[in-house]
């Protein structure tokens, strides 16, 4: 029987709650920063999914009779690298990689942390405790150095630094989903939900998941900006990807040595770094005050 | 259980001498954490509190804040168990042959913020339709359903059933509240200072709806609140909580007329006058209520009575009868054996002055 009131209840209730995400979409579409960081974000990402398509140079062959050519050098508009591959197709690939690295470890970080902070968040008691106490630990190193650990100890590469990243992130987005689950869990409408006769799991997925997921969401939305700086940083420091690989961390890495000769190249890869974190982090506060119906 | 038995109305049990509901010796002690040991003490939240309530009629509890007339309602719906005590509904003890879904299907429960009490993601017709949904109703019945009862509590579903609660006034979203708590058809309503946050015209708005949908619906209501006007107005029967005990239950003329716990009587005298002859001068009584958490001995109101004698300090006083018709008070002046020396005297002139 319950199965069965489960799905009614889904019933009745899924076509409400779409109306809310089609008004918080069509508020998100009236504010003009969002839709610029939305449309920076989205030309970057499809620019490195169809990068095979748009004709660029390879970005592994170089060439040691043209390094380092300056930004505007006729043939490669953003100059060449020091070992003279073109910087255009460098990075455009390296949006690969470095939005992978950067969105990746956020997902799978909400996915766990929203799973263990609602848990922790909605059965309260020893369960809390439980996990709260052992997302302390985590939280208790700084979250450079907790990367750096993780990835030194599991060794280089893109998985190792997917998971060490994944394990940073997991404990910031589960005391956001514990702080918001137990403040909507003592709110009357959740005991209005149970003196109605309702289960545990239909108050959870049907009066506390709508009401917490979107501040765990926006919140993971600005983390997205910090995972992209420091999945760059393990690549700098040879704990991510490795070269000949394009990646924007690594790039900015081994331009580094050519920042004397020409420093607008080497800073390149530096900018699309912070190009693509701001617009994450204006994307998720615009989607924050986007989310505020009431106002 | 069929989906058509959860929305009609239920049927009655034993007959109208049967109260509705009945609570034997209900408590609830709250440990409080703190100190270099961990555990401070518990708040004896309510403390042995017997009452019952008839068929179709309103009892009003009332007390300052903090005194446990609101753990008695979350209690007496299961949303908190009981450390010790019973709760019959119709005759049947929960826990027994009474399961907590079946209670919790006859009896319902409106909050006091309107606000916090409606999921804000839902909209009004989704948030009334939960309850028949999750007792199987199917999901066009349970919206039928909704669009009924808002019509019962005044709103137009064709305005209202799509509205998100921040798109209503105070008024309009908790006569939603009511709409919700009516969803399964009820035979007992929870009203836990339910108008009090509304202001003055909208609270006998929702008073006389409340007062009309009892008389369609057949309900009985236990209301709570710190509003003596209120509850003069709406209930049969009221009793009196101080700290988590009952210390004065009767009808509501009764009481208004020859209330024989002082605790009442300083309540009665704080209550408002719009009679400028009739001003309360000073605080019938002084001070703040005691730490719940270590309550004073013998009768827990001595340390702020006028009439506290040694007996009172070392005695608990239990309910005794006042004479009038079903009216008690656990006072020692009431119990003519008690040792006090203003004990078995008429209220009328032992309690004159205060």
């Amino acid at each position: 029987m319950s199965v069965v009131a489960d799905d009614l209840v889904r019933i009745a209730i899924v076509d409400k709650t779409r109306g809310y995400w089609s008004t918080v979409f069509r508020r998100l579409s009236r504010d003009p920063v969002s839709v610029t960081c939305a449309t920076i974000i989205l030309a970057i990402a499809l620019a490195a999914i169809l990068a095979d398509w748009l004709g660029l140079a390879s970005p592994y062959t170089g060439s040691m009779i043209r390094r380092l050519r300056w930004i505007g050098t006729p043939g490669y508009p953003l100059g060449t690298d020091e070992l003279g591959r073109d910087m255009v197709a460098r990075l455009v690939y390296g949006g690969r990689l470095s939005l992978f690295l950067g969105l990746s470890p956020v997902v799978l970080a909400f996915l766990i942390g929203t799973t263990l902070g609602v848990t922790a968040g909605y059965l309260g008691g020893f369960v809390n405790q439980a996990i709260m106490r052992v997302v302390d630990v985590f939280y208790a190193f700084p979250s450079v150095l907790l990367a750096i650990a993780i990835s030194g100890a599991l060794g280089a590469g893109i998985i190792n630094s997917i998971v060490s990243l994944t394990i940073v992130f997991i404990p910031p987005v589960v005391r956001v989903a514990e702080s918001v689950t137990t403040g909507v869990r003592t709110l009357d409408f959740v005991d209005a939900a149970r003196a109605s006769g309702a289960g545990p799991i239909t108050i959870m997925r049907v009066h506390v998941l709508g009401n917490v997921l979107g501040p765990i969401f926006v919140y993971a939305t600005s983390l997205i900006s910090v995972c992209m700086i420091l999945a760059s940083g393990l690549s700098f420091l040879g704990l991510g990807t490795k070269p000949p690989e394009p990646e924007w961390g690594l790039m900015l890495n081994t331009l580094r040595t050519a920042i004397y000769v020409n420093p607008w190249v080497a800073a390149l890869p530096g900018a699309m770094i912070f190009i693509v974190s701001i617009c994450f982090n204006l994307l998720s506060d615009g989607m924050r005050s986007a989310m505020d119906v009431r106002s | 259980m069929s989906a058509a038995d959860v929305l009609a109305p239920a049927a009655d049990v034993g007959g109208p001498q049967q109260p509705l509901l009945e609570v034997r010796a209900l408590s609830k002690h709250f440990p409080v954490r703190g100190g270099m040991l961990g555990r401070a003490g518990v708040v004896r939240a309510v403390d042995d509190v017997s009452f019952s309530v008839d068929k179709g009629e309103v009892l009003g509890i009332v007390g300052e804040s903090g005194c446990g007339k609101s753990t008695t309602a979350r209690l007496v719906i299961g949303l908190i168990q009981p450390d010790a005590g019973s709760i019959l509904l119709d005759g049947e003890q929960l826990g027994a042959s009474l399961s907590l879904r079946d209670l919790r299907r006859r009896v319902q429960m409106v909050f006091q913020d309107s606000y916090a009490s409606l999921n804000p993601r839902l909209t009004v017709e989704a948030s009334i339709a939960f309850g028949p949904a999750v007792h199987g109703v199917s999901a066009a019945d349970a919206r039928a359903r909704a669009h009924d009862l808002l019509r019962k509590v005044g709103l137009d579903p064709a305005t209202f059933a799509d509205r998100y609660p921040h798109e209503l006034s105070g008024g309009q979203r908790q006569r939603v509240n009511i709409a919700r708590a009516l969803a399964l058809a009820p035979r007992l309503v929870l009203l836990d200072e339910a108008v009090s946050a509304l202001d003055k015209s909208i609270e006998a708005q929702v008073l006389n709806l409340l007062i009309d949908l009892k008389d369609d619906l057949g309900l009985t209501y236990v209301f709570i609140s710190h509003d003596l006007n209120v509850v003069r107005f709406i209930s049969d029967r009221v009793i009196v909580m101080y700290l988590g005990e009952v210390v004065e239950s009767g009808p509501v003329d009764a009481l208004w007329s020859d209330a024989r716990h002082p605790y009442t009587r300083a309540l009665l005298a704080a209550m408002p006058s719009l009679d400028p002859d009739n001003r309360t001068r000073e605080a019938p009584i002084a001070g703040d209520p005691p730490n719940p958490i270590n309550p004073p001995s013998g009768c827990r109101f001595h340390t702020r009575c006028a009439f506290a004698e040694a007996v009172c300090g070392e005695k608990s006083p239990s309910l005794f009868a006042t004479g009038n018709e079903r009216h008690t008070a656990a006072c020692h002046m009431v119990d003519p054996a008690s040792g006090h020396s203003k004990a078995g005297q008429s209220s009328h002139r032992g309690l004159e002055h205060v």
